[in-house]
């Protein structure tokens, strides 16, 4: 038995260094990956769960993605459509793309603009429960000029037209497979949907679902000597601690995504040294949502609305200002994100051309300061010392999600804010309630029962557009909209929507720039928002895996095909 | 008996549909829901529309009728077709799928059952091998040294939990020694003699965890069963009469003590099926507790009420054994 | 026949302490446990460090004379944790186990001695046993956390609410097994004999059956004082238990864990405190059965 397998290593050896030198497609053998959190479906259009659009990733590829700069990069056709090259029409209510030729599945048929067109009506389909369908919004047509051209026309002018078909959450699914599955019958083609075909570099042996998935490598994939690896399985389940403990230990698994820990324990397992943690940075922020309106239970159905009325304290600029100015953000990256975050006084800090730097005080902590301020304004020591004013006492339910980094924060920023003289009470909430939407829960975080809610968001691709108009007046979430809107502040303001509007009619990208700057430091000045920290993504690799190169604006996984093992 | 355990089927039937209405109307009403864990930059029109799609639109009752229909009739009908090759009415007929993966609830814990089988029933049997004799034991020589480290590893078994017990072997087994494998592989298949000691290698430390575990418990009651048994008169008289010794405690004492450990026994059963949640995810052995934990997380209604629905069924049913045994086990218990 | 003479010890209270120091692991226990007690309740106003202190410069710290257990993620004292939580987590385990002690012997007691009641109970504790925890219990925060939240403050309303939730949720294992239990011991002999003497039901329940049925219930008690304690830390997870700043023994255990290799006194301090204080739990219980056993007079 062992010389069995001693021989076996010894030939395996032997072949990949010969082959290696020849980067022969599945030279490298096999690769294991671990996502703690498990995929559940393999068509990222029935499930927008980052799981599931990771791992469809290395299946299914978009015509154009983002590379780890945030850079659009064009993937299965020639060039990126602009105005320049023609691509997009000068009034921008069309973008035309052009396939690269030769290209197939993983069943050896053609690739053609049918399967791209028969995409889009997959997704825009009513009754198809789409879940990537903001990708498609004011899509009116997408036609096949011919075999390698497709057309999509929107209804208005789109400055950015690079919605449909581009990163790996708008990927191009076969038309052949999945002619059947359109609209209402999505759901039941549980076939298609767990091993669904595409040109990427790798396709399905077998998926069981929530638990872990085996892939080969695509015979047809364009690039013959790609990928390195022969077969890949992505196993799920655990926890991240687990996750990292596996690559970074044990060295039992290749790479593992998404370990949020405390980076003090990344730290002591990467001692390990079979493995290194590795960070991306998107446009992700911690921030503070402040409740510029009124939380008070005995409102009733008006708690939390702007019929309620404004917040009691929290609408004082120099109160939100002296929050801010009382927490150490670095220290705040430093013990929850380690090299996964950066502090911020930014909603917006990323990528680089839309980054103020006009909030760039809050970095510095000055608690004597914003004390001195609290003092000029009228905020007062009660003999219990609480400040209060007017009978209104400085006393805040901050709430946040169930998570260790996330009750490490609530921890540090109560010692800062207690030094303030300002009672906080720490509340935290099962994610599956907090962020599900549920319209019979109080505890979600569009209802906003509290006086600072605390969580991360960012935006999909490179362009803050949508993201923005976040903080319009319209998307305010209330008992009439059913609490849906993403407006947390509930921040209210003429100026701001008007900015807003301007943006979705402005092309030229350094005025979008601009504008984007100047919403960014509107909502951090007015106090709706207190930007903490500028998130990464972390993970972690073998020392020997090669090609890895982290992504934030898209799959990590997404140039798996360049992936290989060092000798 | 015959009789008795007819009439307690019967009434078995109508408690269950009323345990199914419950549950579904408590997962129903659960504020978590199955947008939950996308991620926030899917805007909520587009959320909305997913649960439009998902039927949460119609009122509790309606969606429960489906389910039953679903459950009661459909997936019976499909596993009937699958084993006769008969065809009986609409092929087409809706199967129970899940939200999350849009498969069918069944084909999905058909897929988890062998894994859980494997390591959590396996170490329930090993948690009861090892719990009945150190019970014995210990109550026979009551207060010797193994009496006394009996306690006191049961104790430490039962209060300190899996969740430790877990990473502590992996960091010792895993990380220190490289001896065992920290992430169990469902995919593994049993070819010969090399890969039948890996699954034996990779299911060692969660079925240890459990079994300690599950015998610190078992251990507990059968221990205090046998010293009350053991001072009672009949054992006295058992003994005047010149019965052997290992007779008296083997037979008499043992088969009158093990009434109220039968109860606990019984009442774990179902769990060995509902899954060790936290030991399977600290092994990643994604069994059904893997399958339903998530499935809470994710709001899957009808994975959930299914799982749930079908321990419920595991539990009457074990709960119903557990008293037909204290008849075997103790005559003068009469069931009329 | 047996002779049951419950009414002699019920009168002679000293005769079951007696008894009961005589049971030297049971007495031991009963010195540990209140010396724990002691230290949960007065050590905090001797030590007076508060475990909310944070101090970053001197976090991930091994056992020193500042911090005598070493300090956490944020530098907070685990010594003071320890002692704070200690005083939660008694206090929990000890309600939660009387409570659920109090219900499950109750329900399997009726549903053993009135017949007609015992379809129904027993299926009410199936029912117990089915329902999903964690829907349960997101369906009471839901409808309880901000209620009891105003009425009694953020941790006195948690504290009933967390109580409440444990011992509700896990009285039904008791149930099964007094119930067992019972249905093995009414057809004894001297069962058989008090009824025919015309002894009532209470009398029947209070001097007969309950006296021998206790070592089970005792075993009951002390697992059921660890899975409270356990289960407390588990519930602060789903944002049902106490804030996140609140230490107590099993939320200490549970996010020591991960840090194990790191600084291993962070999982050793409350795992060795639960561990012991459940073995004198169970060493007091095992006291307690043999003090009050109805045949001890006789042997």
């Amino acid at each position: 038995m062992t010389l069995k397998s001693t021989l076996l290593a010894a030939v395996a050896v032997a072949t990949i260094s010969v082959m290696a030198a020849r980067a022969e497609r599945g030279a490298d053998g096999h690769l294991n990956l671990l996502y703690w959190q498990a995929p559940s479906i393999l068509n990222p259009f029935l499930s927008g769960g980052i799981k599931d659009t990771e791992a469809s990733s290395m299946i299914l590829e978009p015509l154009a993605r983002h590379d780890e700069n945030g850079q659009l990069v064009p993937w299965l056709v020639r060039e990126i459509p602009t105005v320049e090259n023609g691509g997009v029409s000068a009034d921008m209510t069309t973008i035309t793309w052009r396939i690269t030729p030769g290209l197939k599945w993983s069943d050896g048929t053609k690739f053609t603009a049918d399967d791209v067109v028969f995409t889009a009506k997959y997704c825009m389909s009513p009754e198809g429960g789409c879940q990537q369908e903001s990708k498609f919004f004011d899509v009116k047509t997408v036609d096949a000029l011919d075999d390698l051209t497709v057309k999509v026309t929107f209804e208005k002018p789109k400055p950015y037209p690079y919605g449909p078909f581009v990163g790996h959450d708008s990927p191009i699914l076969q038309k052949e497979q999945f002619k059947n599955c359109v609209g209402a019958a999505a759901p039941n083609c549980t076939a298609e949907n767990f091993a669904p075909r595409g040109t990427g570099p790798f396709r399905v042996t077998d998926f069981k679902a929530n638990d872990v998935l085996t892939l080969e490598a695509n015979p047809f994939y364009r690039d013959p000597g790609k990928p390195g690896f022969a077969t890949v399985t992505l196993k799920g389940g655990g926890d991240a601690a687990g996750a990292a403990r596996a690559v970074l230990q044990t060295g039992e698994f290749d790479y593992a995504w998404n370990l949020q820990i405390d980076p003090s324990l990344l730290a002591e397992m990467a001692k390990g040294g079979k493995g290194e943690v590795i960070t991306a940075f998107g446009a992700a922020v911690e921030r503070m949502q402040v409740n510029l309106t009124n939380p008070d239970p005995a409102l009733g159905p008006d708690r939390s609305t702007l019929k309620g009325g404004a917040h009691p304290f929290l609408t004082d600029p120099i109160v939100t200002k002296s929050l801010s100015m009382a927490i150490d953000r670095t220290v705040l990256a430093e013990v929850g994100y380690g090299a996964a975050g950066k502090p911020t006084c930014n909603v917006l800090p990323a990528p680089a051309l839309y980054r103020s730097a006009a909030n760039d005080d809050c970095l510095i902590q000055d608690i004597p300061k914003a004390n001195q301020m609290l003092d000029d304004a009228g905020w007062l020591r009660g003999s219990d010392g609480i400040r209060s004013k007017d009978g209104v006492r400085l006393s805040i339910l901050f709430q946040t999600s169930t998570n260790a980094v996330r009750q490490d924060t609530q921890a540090l920023v109560k010692s800062w804010w207690t030094k303030l003289g300002i009672e906080v009470e720490l509340k935290n909430v099962a994610p599956a309630v907090y962020f599900g939407g549920s319209q019979s829960s109080p505890d979600t975080y569009q209802k906003h029962y509290a006086d600072i809610g605390m969580f991360t968001n960012t935006f999909t691709g490179s362009d803050p557009e949508t993201y923005m108009k976040n903080w319009t007046c319209a998307q305010i979430p209330a008992p009439e909209n059913n609490w849906l809107g993403f407006n947390i502040p509930r921040f209210c303001n003429a100026d701001y929507d008007a900015l807003a509007d301007k943006m979705s009619q402005t092309a030229v990208l350094e005025d979008r720039a601009a504008l984007a700057i100047a919403m960014n430091d509107m909502l951090v000045q007015n106090g709706a928002l207190i930007p903490l920290v500028h998130r990464g993504d972390v993970s972690a690799r073998a020392k020997n895996l090669t090609g890895v190169r982290m992504n934030s604006w898209d799959s990590e996984l997404w140039n798996i095909a360049d992936w290989g093992r060092a000798q | 008996m015959f009789n008795y355990t007819l009439r307690r089927l019967i009434f078995a039937v109508p408690v269950l549909v009323l345990i199914s209405f419950v549950i579904f109307v408590l997962i129903d009403f659960a504020p978590n829901d199955p947008t939950g864990n996308l991620p926030l930059t899917i805007p909520a029109e587009v959320r909305e529309k997913i649960r439009l799609g998902l039927g949460l639109d119609e009122p509790t009752h309606i969606r429960y009728l489906l389910w039953c229909k679903q459950f009661f009739i459909n997936e019976p009908l499909n596993v009937f077709e699958q084993l006769t090759g008969w065809s009986v009415g609409d092929p087409d007929r809706l199967r129970l799928r899940s939200w999350s993966t849009h498969s069918p609830v069944v084909d999905l814990i058909a897929e988890r059952l062998p894994q859980t089988l494997w390591v959590v029933g396996l170490s329930y049997i090993l948690g009861i091998c090892i719990a009945i004799p150190i019970g014995v034991m210990s109550a026979y020589r009551q207060f010797g040294w193994f009496d006394q480290i009996g306690t006191f590893i049961a104790m430490v078994g039962f209060s300190v939990p899996t969740f430790f017990t877990g990473v502590l072997m992996v960091v010792v087994f895993s990380v220190q020694l490289d001896w065992l494998p920290s992430i169990y592989d469902t995919t593994h298949e049993i070819t010969g003699w090399s890969s039948f000691a890996f699954q034996i290698k990779q299911m060692i430390m969660p079925v240890c965890v459990l079994a300690l575990y599950n015998a610190a418990q078992i251990s507990r009651y059968m221990r205090a069963s046998m010293v009350d048994n053991l001072s009672q008169d009949y054992v006295r008289t058992a003994r005047a009469k010149g019965v052997g010794e290992r007779r008296v405690v083997m037979v008499h004492v043992l088969r009158n003590a093990l009434i109220p450990v039968v109860t606990v026994i019984a009442m774990g059963v179902p769990q060995v099926f509902g899954g060790a949640i936290i030991t399977e995810q600290v092994f990643r052995v994604n069994g059904l507790g893997q399958l339903l934990i998530s499935g809470i997380q994710s709001a899957d209604i009808p994975l959930v009420q299914t799982l749930t629905f079908l321990f419920a069924v595991l539990i009457v049913l074990f709960n119903l054994i557990a008293d037909l045994l204290y008849g075997l086990l103790d005559p003068r218990i009469r069931y009329a | 026949m047996r002779k049951a003479s419950p009414l002699a010890h019920r009168s002679r209270p000293h005769h079951v302490w007696a008894r009961f120091r005589r049971h030297k692991m049971a007495y031991l226990g009963l010195w540990f446990l209140l010396l724990v007690t002691i230290l949960t309740l007065l050590g905090p106003m001797i030590w007076t460090l508060d475990p909310t202190t944070l101090d970053i410069a001197a976090k991930h710290q091994g056992p020193s004379l500042r911090h005598p257990m070493g300090t956490d993620q944020l530098g907070r004292d685990l010594f003071a944790a320890m002692m704070i939580g200690g005083r939660t987590s008694l206090m929990v385990g000890f309600m939660a186990m009387f409570l659920s002690l109090v219900l499950g012997t109750c329900v399997g007691m009726i549903a053993a001695v009135f017949k007609p009641l015992d379809g129904p109970l027993m299926r009410l504790t199936d029912l117990f046993l089915a329902l999903p925890m964690l829907p349960l219990l997101l369906v009471v925060i839901m409808l309880w956390r901000d209620s009891l939240r105003t009425a009694f403050g953020p941790e006195s309303g948690v504290f009933i609410l967390v109580v409440c939730v444990i011992s509700i949720t896990s009285w039904m294992q008791t149930a099964r097994i007094v119930r067992g239990e019972v249905l093995a011991l009414k057809e004894r002999e001297f069962i058989l004999a008090a009824i025919s003497l015309g002894a009532g039901p209470r009398h029947l329940i209070w001097q007969h059956i309950l006296p021998n049925v206790l070592s089970p219930i005792f075993v009951s008690a002390t697992l059921g004082f660890a899975s409270a304690i356990l289960t407390e830390s588990a519930l602060s997870f789903l944002g049902l238990g106490f804030p996140s700043d609140f230490p107590t023994w099993g939320r200490l255990l549970f996010d020591g864990t991960n840090y194990m290799t790191l600084t291993p006194a962070r999982v050793i301090w409350p795992g060795l405190a639960l561990s012991l204080t459940v073995l004198s739990v169970n060493y007091i219980g095992d006291g307690l059965r043999d003090a009050m056993d109805p045949r001890a007079d006789t042997q």
